[in-house]
């Protein structure tokens, strides 16, 4: 059974749902993800989403680009988003990890060769940001050969009918977008939330993680009643931008601000 | 190569989801997918809807004022030896540059989509000019993205656009110019899909950007084809335009495709050389990715990560190509070559000496090939260089280069 299917099963029996929260590989520092992961496990995530940075992130707000133009300063590549990966899967063989980021560095690898090095590396998902079903049949059989989850978004403007286009190819869990517009921005509309959710699941029989604009406590807590994952994203990236501190404290201070953080909403998400 | 050209018709490309060959497609987030489903319909609709093209044509001959002369460069010509030249006179439509011919036909769709907010991005300022312009003539707030980079090499544009009441939004992130303004805007149509519609101003983008906008641009090459007949009593011999999207290579290239005895050169930006790296010419010296929604060739790392592009043109200055020019490619159909900065400022001081003509910045790359090449060729032959827009907003950056103070 795949890492994720298994994790959604367990949180399943326990009446509890998955936390996963974001990070940008490299960002701020090469040295900061790994344990950066470990720790985050450690306060509750269920899932992690491993970011791998672009140059163009067309679908993600400033905060998220400013975290890849920093991880690019290091020069991070999917070599290094698998490296990651792999030294985290040395201590941890349970928490799934899920790669998410934009087509053109997949397309340079190779779909397939992506695919090998990513499963070999420990990793059990991939989000691409800018693949809609309608172009991946390639792409999805590359995924599929290495039992690796095909992840695909959902928007409050998708149809019924391409709720169903994206039944046909999606496994793992979906992924609602919960706001119109890039990550990062505006805030949350929880009704409408529940309602699109509700919707989904007629269409979509797969675990269903709701992402965009959940950025403390509370908003995890409201949107857990109704979805099976909460993603945090910009919030957490948030906490790499405003820090300044020196190279050797940076580590150790953002893992204390994003554990603060999401050890509040493991609480909130857990009493709801 | 002939063989495989008598095969092709050109006419039907691209498919239903928007391929030219393996190029093109739609590569873009979930949130847009039915904002673009509904553009192609809106699109398709307006083919065959006679209303909406006799509209598009009075507009176009009224308020664009064409067609734009088909000029035989007697001077010119004679001073290169070689081809007779022809310019397509882009340069003097109204602002001063083929990009209304777009923004004409997007504007159009947008109100009969019943959008009233068009935002744009712009690199040297043409497109988002033509942008702003059109939204005042059709009574639409409008908002146009510029890299900070391009805010400065294009000072007039910019003013232009604040006195024809668009808000200019300058563009920080990333390199600062034209790719990242289409970063922005893209950004801005996802979160504001449901009232706005996003005018691309070149044949790239998701489908159906790449075709729409060839269809509008084509009215350029349809006016050409006409004029070399009524003027010369026969077909070009060569076609040389610009590409930096290639939407006005595309325009007067595509109602020729099919016309096997005509060549076609694409010049894209050499910068400061292809063998530098610094430049921008994706189909000479890039290869195929995907970016802005599209599969095409594309200025990459070995990473996949979209490098910086170097062109004394801003309007040239963009790391992707439209994905019907990556097809044309590699089916052997068109020519792409590159001009550098140094070449292109020559060819600009050339056409304004000989012909009295002052080209945009971007217009004399396709000058600086297409001199060289009518060079080769005989006087009995023909060429048409698309002259795609006027230089008037080039001559601080020109003055600027050669030291000189306004």
């Amino acid at each position: 059974m795949s890492r994720l299917k298994a994790c959604f099963e367990r949180l399943s029996a326990e009446s509890k749902k998955a936390l996963i929260p974001y990070v940008m590989t490299g960002d701020p520092q090469p040295e900061v993800t790994l344990p950066l992961m470990h720790a985050m496990v450690e306060s509750g995530a269920t899932i992690i989403e491993l970011g791998a940075p672009f140059s163009d992130p067309m679908a993600d707000g400033p905060v998220i680009q400013a975290a890849a133009e920093r991880s690019l300063e290091h020069h991070t590549s999917l070599h290094d988003v698998f490296d990651v990966a792999r030294k985290f899967r040395q201590k941890d063989d349970q928490t799934p990890i899920v790669l998410m980021g934009y087509l053109n560095p997949i397309e340079v690898m190779g779909y397939e060769a992506f695919a090998k090095q990513a499963v070999e590396s420990g990793i059990d998902g991939v989000i691409t940001v800018d693949m809609p079903p309608e172009e991946a049949e390639d792409y999805i059989a590359a995924l599929k050969q290495y039992q690796i989850d095909p992840i695909f978004l959902i928007a409050p403007t998708t149809t019924e009918e391409r709720m169903q286009k994206i039944a046909a190819v999606a496994s793992g869990f979906v992924y609602y977008v919960s706001l119109k517009g890039v990550t990062g921005a505006a805030t949350l509309d929880v009704a409408g939330v529940v309602e699109r959710v509700s919707l989904i699941r007629k269409y979509i029989d797969l675990p269903i993680g709701v992402g965009f604009g959940i950025s403390n406590a509370q908003a995890a807590a409201s949107v857990s009643g109704c979805a099976d994952a909460v993603v945090v994203g910009s919030a957490i990236v948030n906490r790499m931008a405003a820090q300044k501190d020196t190279k050797s404290e940076q580590t150790t201070i953002i893992v204390r601000d994003v554990t603060e953080l999401l050890d509040s909403m493991r609480k909130a998400m857990d009493s709801e | 190569m002939s063989e495989v050209k008598d095969k092709i018709d050109y006419s039907v490309m691209p498919d239903e989801r928007g391929h030219f060959g393996v190029y093109g497609g739609i590569f873009a987030s979930e949130t847009l997918m039915q904002a673009l489903d509904e553009l192609k319909t809106a699109y398709e609709k307006s083919i065959n809807d006679k209303a909406f093209q006799a509209e598009f044509d009075a507009d176009l001959a009224h308020y664009v004022g064409r067609p734009s002369p088909l000029y035989y460069a007697e001077r010119l010509s004679r001073e290169v030896g070689g081809a007779q030249i022809y310019l397509k006179r882009e340069d003097l439509n109204h602002t001063g540059a083929h990009k209304v011919n777009n923004t004409i036909g997007q504007a159009l769709l947008a109100r009969a989509m019943g959008k009233k907010r068009v935002i744009a991005e712009t690199g040297a300022g043409q497109h988002g000019v033509a942008t702003a312009t059109v939204a005042a003539r059709f009574g639409m707030e409008c908002v146009v993205y510029m890299g900070q980079e391009d805010i400065i090499r294009q000072a007039p544009n910019v003013y232009r656009m604040k006195l024809l009441g668009a808000e200019v939004i300058p563009v920080t992130s990333g390199s600062k110019t034209l790719k990242d303004a289409l970063n922005e805007a893209m950004r801005d149509w996802v979160t504001n899909v449901d009232d706005t519609f996003y005018i691309i101003g070149t044949v790239a983008g998701p489908h159906p950007y790449p075709a729409m906008v060839r269809d509008f641009q084509s009215v350029i090459g349809r006016e050409a084809r006409r004029q070399m007949q009524e003027q010369t009593g026969r077909l070009p011999d060569a076609l040389v335009a610009c590409i930096g999207g290639g939407s006005n290579a595309i325009g007067l290239f595509h109602p020729f495709l099919a016309d096997e005895s005509v060549e076609m050169y694409g010049v894209e930006a050499a910068g400061e050389g292809l063998e530098t790296g610094n430049h921008a010419a994706p189909l000479c010296a890039g290869r195929p990715g995907v970016l802005h929604g599209n599969r095409t060739y594309l200025m990459e790392d070995r990473d996949g990560q979209i490098i910086e592009t170097h062109s004394v043109s801003a309007g040239l200055d963009y790391p992707g190509v439209g994905p019907e020019h990556a097809w044309l490619k590699d089916i052997g159909r068109v020519n792409y070559v590159a001009a550098t900065d140094e070449q292109a400022l020559k060819a600009f001081h050339q056409l304004t000496r000989v012909e009295g003509i002052i080209p945009a910045l971007e217009s004399s790359h396709a000058i600086a090939y297409g001199v060289k090449q009518a060079a080769q060729m005989s006087p009995d032959q023909n060429m048409i260089i698309n002259l795609s827009g006027r230089g008037d907003k080039d001559i601080n950056t020109i003055a600027r280069i050669e030291g000189i103070e306004l």
